[in-house]
């Protein structure tokens, strides 16, 4: 028992102010990219072919979906004339879609917070059901890692729960494969409306590596969606700070 | 080993058209022959080529550390007598071959879908699947998932009990499956890179590095020298985030919530040394074909040294709290044993074989990259029980913390990466990484134009999760979310 408390006094308080007062991440991160408008060089399409996922078109300057984005900078590394550049800005989860498709001109994600009955309903309590459809324990890691003491995402009203008879909404990871499908489904259906839908991670979003694959079905089209959180795997910080901007819990 | 194959060191290739090709009796008897002299099956698939199908086995000969080579000429009718019947190692491997590529293996003891692609079969889980089913008076069915009570990935399992005790345990998996094969074989380069970072996505490095390493076999390129130290480097701090974390989840598992909260914050601080060198938390877009794409500068190396010497006394700490325990300890020992000889008859690897008293470890057994500079030697239990995989963790925890103490100061200098190049035709490459969940395999072979004809990933899971199995036999059913825990196996890694 001495010994538990000398390693508790040591160990110390854990928990990490949200939002943080600086960006604590390191200079290596590779957050929001930042792409400098102007046109390229005639036919120069190096950075669409670095991609692995076709994030990148180049017509009409270049355009990066972060929908489909993996943030392994490659595009980064083979542009000649260094337009596109990885900030360490986490703040990425966006409420619409087509506000993911980034272009020199400043278009950005954006959460539009939850209004009125949503509002009311899980602005300071949000119970979310997560299913992994083909996650490779890389998005599934970090949304554990929310639950532990570094973020105490319970601080937040915020909560995982085992049943989704007990949720107000599906968190999905993964780019739903075909066996997965008809299990996802099922979870869907069996939270009680009103719900949220939010889904984690470039496969979830696009299918990410895997888009295309013949083993995996996608994301059901027929389910609207109410937050995006782009990533391979989102930061711990970036899943945070889209649930909270969604919940209107974060100033503008 | 026998003249019937070709002998290969971790992490080398050779030319397919040197690998005697034996018609499948032959075939099959020399794999099982070199099964009985202690080999263990590490990959077995096959080759579509013009002249017809060939069959690939590697086995490993941990003693004499190299990994032997068989093919076998699989005639049209696509049927041969299977080796799991004589050699259960085999079980996984075999399936996968029936499910995946079509071919049969007769008189396979339990010849069931391994990953159900959709495809190929038109089923879906768990629908049109009939489970092994225990009768008796009092005997009754628990099943459980695909999905599961926390943030877990999918999968389906089916106890066959009388009270508390499990008869039978059937894992049933393939919710995951993402068709990761077929694009590592087929992808464009950068997305086959990216495939790989996603076989598993708590073993980043380790799979990416058995990708590299088969790709620049197959290329012959001069990988240097510091690009395989960061790699190691990398995937040390890989094991301890990993270890460090399952420790926590076992000290959760059974309500001492101190030593889960402290390891569950010290694996997130050595994820964040990994995003400071390469940055990402799980290490992706460090490792590329050719070498890494980042450096450790001295301000990374110095900051890493300081932060281990207090990451080293705070696991030093909660290790002593864990295992200091006596009700820890009560639920630790003597529960989920998987006996030696089970290990060695299914081929279990990593820390659950070690933990089982199989002196495996493919960093000693096998080094390839920095492992021929850098000595690992295997930590052992013998009891086989969740205090042994629990106790093996906390051993190679403090065998990494060393080796990066040791090794960071004196990195071999030099540059990071080469252009890897292009595949030679007509070769074939094996690579094995001891991941912290352990042997992790990639194999890969060319056909007459440099082209992949095959592409093989064994993550450890595949060797592990019938081990798991057999570890709950005779247990009690509440023991399995502790159990399940111990082993920590990738539900991906299996389904690919
Ligand atoms: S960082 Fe995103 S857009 Fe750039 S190459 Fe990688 S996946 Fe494509």
């Amino acid at each position: 028992m001495i010994d538990l408390l000398r390693a508790r006094l040591r160990q110390g308080y854990r928990t990490q102010p949200f939002p943080p007062a600086t960006n604590p991440l390191p200079e290596r991160f590779r957050g929001l990219p930042v792409i400098s408008s102007g046109p390229c060089a005639e036919s120069c399409q190096t950075c669409m072919e670095a991609c692995p996922t076709g994030a990148i078109t180049t017509d009409g300057g270049v355009k990066l979906d972060l929908g489909k984005c993996l943030f392994c900078s490659a595009c980064a590394e083979a542009c000649p004339e260094g337009k596109i550049l990885f900030s360490q800005d986490y703040a990425l989860a966006s409420t619409s879609r087509e506000a993911l498709v980034l272009n020199g001109e400043g278009i950005r994600p954006k959460v539009e917070a939850l209004q009125g009955e949503m509002k009311r309903l899980f602005g300071r309590s949000l119970k979310l059901r997560q299913v992994s459809a083909g996650g490779c324990n890389g998005c599934e890691a970090d949304l554990n890692v929310l639950s532990t003491v570094g973020f105490d995402l319970g601080r937040f009203g915020i909560q995982f729960v085992a049943s989704p008879r007990h949720a107000d909404g599906i968190v999905v990871t993964g780019p739903v494969t075909r066996n997965m499908a008809s299990a996802l489904r099922a979870t869907y259906d069996a939270i009680p409306a009103p719900k949220l839908v939010i889904l984690v991670g470039a496969c979830a979003l696009s299918g990410g590596t895997f888009a295309g694959s013949p083993a995996v079905a996608g994301m059901p089209t027929d389910i609207p969606v109410d937050l995006y959180i782009p990533g391979c795997p989102p930061h711990p910080l970036t899943i945070l700070d889209g649930l909270l901007r969604l919940l209107g819990r974060l100033g503008k | 080993m026998s003249g019937s194959c070709k002998a290969m060191a971790n992490g080398t290739a050779v030319v397919v058209g040197d690998v005697s090709v034996q018609p499948m009796p032959a075939f099959r008897s020399s794999v099982l022959e070199e099964g009985a002299r202690g080999g263990r099956l590490v990959s077995l698939f096959p080759m579509e080529g013009p002249d017809g199908t060939l069959l690939f086995a590697f086995v490993a000969q941990d003693a004499m550390g190299t990994v032997a080579l068989f093919a076998g000429a699989l005639g049209s009718e696509r049927t041969y007598p299977a080796l799991t019947a004589q050699w259960p190692q085999a079980q996984a491997f075999e399936r996968d071959l029936w499910e995946n590529g079509g071919i049969t293996p007769e008189g396979h003891p339990w010849l069931k879908p391994l990953c159900f692609p959709s495809l190929r079969s038109g089923q879906t889980i768990p629908a049109d699947y009939r489970y092994f089913a225990a009768e008796g008076e009092e005997v009754h069915e628990v099943a459980v998932g695909p999905v599961h009570a926390g943030i877990i990935e999918p999968g389906h399992f089916r106890f066959q009990c009388h009270g508390e005790e499990v008869l039978h345990l059937e894992i049933q998996l393939g919710f995951q499956h993402r068709g990761a094969e077929g694009l590592l074989r087929n992808a464009p380069a950068p997305r086959r890179l990216t495939t790989a970072e996603s076989i598993a996505g708590d073993s980043v490095v380790a799979h990416t590095t058995a990708f590299a390493l088969v790709e620049e076999a197959l290329a012959g390129a001069p990988v240097p020298a510091r690009a395989h130290a960061l790699r190691a480097v990398a995937l040390e701090l890989e094991r301890l985030a990993n270890h460090a974390g399952d420790l926590g989840a076992l000290a959760g598992d059974v309500g001492y919530l101190p030593a889960a909260s402290f390891f569950g914050r010290l694996r997130g601080d050595f994820l964040n040394l990994t995003q400071g060198l390469c940055g990402n938390r799980f290490g992706r877009g460090l490792v590329i074909p050719g070498g890494v794409r980042f450096d450790a500068d001295p301000g990374w190396i110095d900051g890493t040294l300081k932060a281990l010497t207090v990451l080293r006394r705070d696991m030093e700490d909660t290790a002593g709290l864990l295992f200091g325990s006596a009700s820890v300890q009560n639920r630790f020992e003597g529960t989920g044993i998987l006996y030696k000889d089970t290990a060695e008859l299914l081929g279990v690897v990593g820390p659950a074989a070690r933990a089982s008293g199989c002196g495996r470890d493919v960093r000693q057994d096998h080094p390839a990259g920095y492992y021929r500079f850098a000595q690992v030697p295997p930590q052992m239990l013998a009891s086989g029980d969740v205090y042994a995989r629990a106790m093996v963790r906390w051993l190679e925890i403090q065998q990494s913390l060393r080796f990066l103490e040791d090794n960071l100061p004196s990195l071999p200098s030099g540059f990071l990466r080469v252009e890897a190049g292009t595949r030679q035709p007509g070769r074939i490459a094996v690579a094995l990484v001891e991941g912290w969940r352990g042997e992790t395999v990639h194999a890969a072979a060319t056909d007459a134009s440099g082209d992949l004809a095959a592409y093989k990933v064994t993550d450890p899971s595949i060797h592990n999760w019938m081990g798991l199995a057999m570890a709950m036999r005779g247990g009690a059913i509440s023991d399995f979310p502790l159990c399940n825990k111990s082993f920590n196996l990738s539900y991906a890694g299996h389904d690919r």
